[in-house]
């Protein structure tokens, strides 16, 4: 029983550190908080909305925000979107990347492949600051995790965009958001009723879309996040299981002695 | 280990054992005599010689596969965790594992500071298991120094920096740590470097340290020294060695959890965007198990005199064989030193608490009140306790108590606490 009390006592520590850690962000606003399925214990991406994802960011978001650290092959693999590789290749191919140099020394373009990198809206970060008004459009493969909050962040930004509060003047091309760092962000509200249409019925609300593409999102900044929570269910039995086996072991050997362990 | 006489059975094994006595030293640890009343805290050690050695180990892997370079490294870490097989599952355990690894050493110093097993003749063991603590932050530091985050690039510059608050050579000091005038690529791949060297120091240094701890043996929960071996002992093995290996799971499963479900709530978000020398974080934070240190620096109005209370605030923990004056070493028979340890418990994670606040207001005098206090635990209350204070009394050895004996015996016996140590 003792045991169980100092382990209490060392979780009240944990959690402790981590609340101050929480604490000390200095949340302005109480983000919007969505179920995600991928969150819980068991969580796994839901498959549509991932596809649906991937398609928000083709057609809203690719157009300035690179996703560099993604192969089209990624778009295939088991535990994301897992299109089929015909799908994916299909993908690839509308994607012009440059290759080379050929056995005439000259560099040439063709049609992206399953290996290529996803490739990107700007050809470097100083094109991509010059084309967006001075602010650079962040790379999105890692975004979640960059950002305190991580999804539910995403999400409520993506949905944060109001009328400025009256005592705030907002320069040109600068726009007012809810749940931005400081409120103010540089991309205009990116998502309107239907600017998508999906191939698989479901009604492209604003709010669909930010959860599709956040989902998405979240695959891209955790690829294995399926594969980690299914192994990490297998490795927390395994060792509870072990854990009681020693446990009586232990109880066992240190009975030939008085003292109690 | 001098008094040990051991011929193995075999043949060969009697001829290579003259030749290297291997099998003297492996019959000395599972025969080593070991106070039968260790609690949990005591299985520490163990843990922390499984951190170390998993940290070595997926270290070892990740090198395989890390660029250090200042415009690759980010990316190669990327590589790790979505293209490697099981990349991700190595990198969330050393990233973790480095979390854990300073849990387990607080408990384990804390555990050493309740029952005084810093004290005569143990002081040695002390000291370089306090060298092992400073090279532990150190490569700690220089790793989360390796990904090139943005926590990554303006924890070192903030932390290297330091070295400048040196009069006179303080900035060329800093441009050689940096091999430049600033952070840059230079620093990147001598941390690389030194991050990779310093975990096999700590194994030396580990090895050091056990083996000054089996000179004296183990300190335990009363604090008395105790005949080895005796009534009071039991042999490393099976008996500790199946106690370590317990508590060890526990550890395992609070580690796997965080890895398998939560494997980036110790981190800090802005080290997944790449290092960016334009533009500075809202607030550098460094990693939790530096806060307390951290909250000392910047509770000092100066730098230079910042950087001593930091460094002075390891190195006072480095003398504590000799601030603290008291001969009776658990706290179980020292009623108020009891109080006081409590306090100090409460004041480093009230230090770490402010190491985390930005550095103004409420948050500021808190960190200065506590810093003020660490110091005067150390430096006033712990020789001056020792030396007036009552203590209970002792009993003779740790079977004897249980089994009735003295008047003394019978008191050491009714002080609830000292039953629940036990």
């Amino acid at each position: 029983m003792k045991i169980f009390l100092k382990l209490t006592f060392l979780f009240v520590i944990i959690s402790s550190l981590i609340s101050s850690r929480a604490i000390a962000a200095g949340e302005q606003q109480e983000l919007l908080k969505v179920d995600w399925s991928f969150k819980s214990f068991f969580g796994k991406f839901d498959r549509a909305s991932l596809q649906r994802g991937y398609q928000v960011y083709t057609e809203v978001c690719a157009s300035c925000h690179s996703l560099k650290h993604l192969s089209y092959r990624n778009l295939a693999e088991k535990g994301g979107p897992e299109f089929t590789e015909l799908e994916a290749k299909a993908i690839a191919s509308n994607f012009e990347v440059t290759d080379g140099p050929n056995s005439d020394g000259e560099m040439f373009e063709r049609p992206a492949k399953l290996s290529d990198k996803f490739v990107m809206p700007y050809a470097n970060v100083q094109e991509a600051i010059a084309a967006n008004g001075g602010a650079y459009p962040p790379d999105m493969s890692v975004l979640v995790k960059a950002r305190k909050g991580g999804a539910n962040y995403i999400y409520s930004v993506l949905m944060g965009y109001d009328e400025p509060p009256a005592d705030m003047e907002l320069d040109d091309g600068v726009y007012y958001n809810k749940y931005m760092y400081g409120n103010k962000i540089k991309m205009s509200s990116p998502l309107d009723d239907d600017i998508v249409e999906y191939a698989d019925g479901t009604k492209a609300t604003v709010d669909q879309m930010a959860k599709d593409v956040t989902t998405f999102l979240q695959w891209t900044a955790e690829p294995h996040l399926e594969t980690r929570h299914k192994l990490g269910f297998r490795v927390i039995i395994y060792l509870s299981v072990l854990t009681i086996l020693v446990y009586f072991s232990m109880k066992k050997i240190w009975s030939r002695i008085e003292t109690e362990v | 280990m001098s008094d040990h006489e051991y011929t193995p059975k075999s043949k060969v094994g009697k001829w290579f054992n003259d030749r290297l006595p291997l099998l003297t030293l492996a019959n000395h640890l599972t025969d080593y005599p070991t106070p039968k009343n260790l609690n949990y805290w005591w299985t520490f050690g163990g843990i922390l010689t499984f951190c170390l050695i998993t940290q070595i180990i997926t270290g070892i892997v990740l090198g395989m596969h890390y660029v250090a370079h200042a415009d690759l490294a980010f990316q190669s870490v990327e590589h790790i965790m979505r293209d490697v097989n099981y990349g991700w599952l190595i990198r969330y355990v050393h990233a973790n594992g480095a979390s854990m690894f300073f849990l387990a050493v607080y408990i384990h110093i804390f555990r050493s500071l309740y029952y005084g097993s810093y004290k005569s003749p143990r002081e040695v063991i002390w000291i370089i298991g306090m060298l092992i603590y400073f090279l532990m932050m150190a490569t700690a530091f220089m790793g989360y120094v390796l990904p090139w985050g943005q926590m990554s690039f303006w924890g070192a510059t903030v932390i290297t920096n330091l070295f400048s608050a040196i009069p006179l050579v303080g900035e060329s000091i800093t441009n050689w740590l940096w091999g430049g005038y600033s952070v840059d690529n230079p620093t990147l791949t001598r941390f690389f470097s030194l991050h990779y060297l310093f975990p096999f120091l700590i194994l030396g240094l580990v090895v050091l340290h056990i083996w000054a701890l089996h000179v004296p043996g183990n300190n335990n929960p009363i604090g008395i020294d105790i005949k080895k071996p005796s009534k009071d002992t039991v042999p490393f093995h099976p008996y500790i060695v199946i106690k370590d290996a317990f508590a060890l799971l526990i550890f395992l499963l609070i580690f796997a959890f965080f890895v398998f479900f939560s494997p980036n709530i110790l981190g800090h978000a802005d080290n997944y965007i790449e290092a960016n020398p334009l533009v500075t974080p809202a607030h550098i934070v460094p990693e939790w198990y530096l806060l307390p240190f951290y909250a000392i620096l910047r509770s000092v109005p100066d730098k230079l005199l910042g950087v001593i209370a930091m460094f002075a605030a390891i190195f006072v923990l480095v003398i504590l064989p000799w601030l603290d004056t008291s001969k009776v070493r658990s706290t179980v028979f020292r009623p108020i030193y009891k109080q006081f340890y409590w306090f100090l418990v409460a004041d480093v994670l009230i230090l770490g608490y402010v190491g985390a606040m930005p550095a103004e207001g409420l948050y500021l005098l808190i960190a200065r009140v506590a810093t003020a206090y660490y110091f005067a635990h150390f430096l006033i209350i712990l020789p001056f306790l020792g030396l007036k204070e009552k203590t209970t009394p002792l009993p003779l050895s740790i079977t004897e108590p249980i089994l009735g004996g003295s008047a003394d015996m019978a008191m050491a016996r009714n002080n609830s606490d000292f039953k629940e140590k036990l």
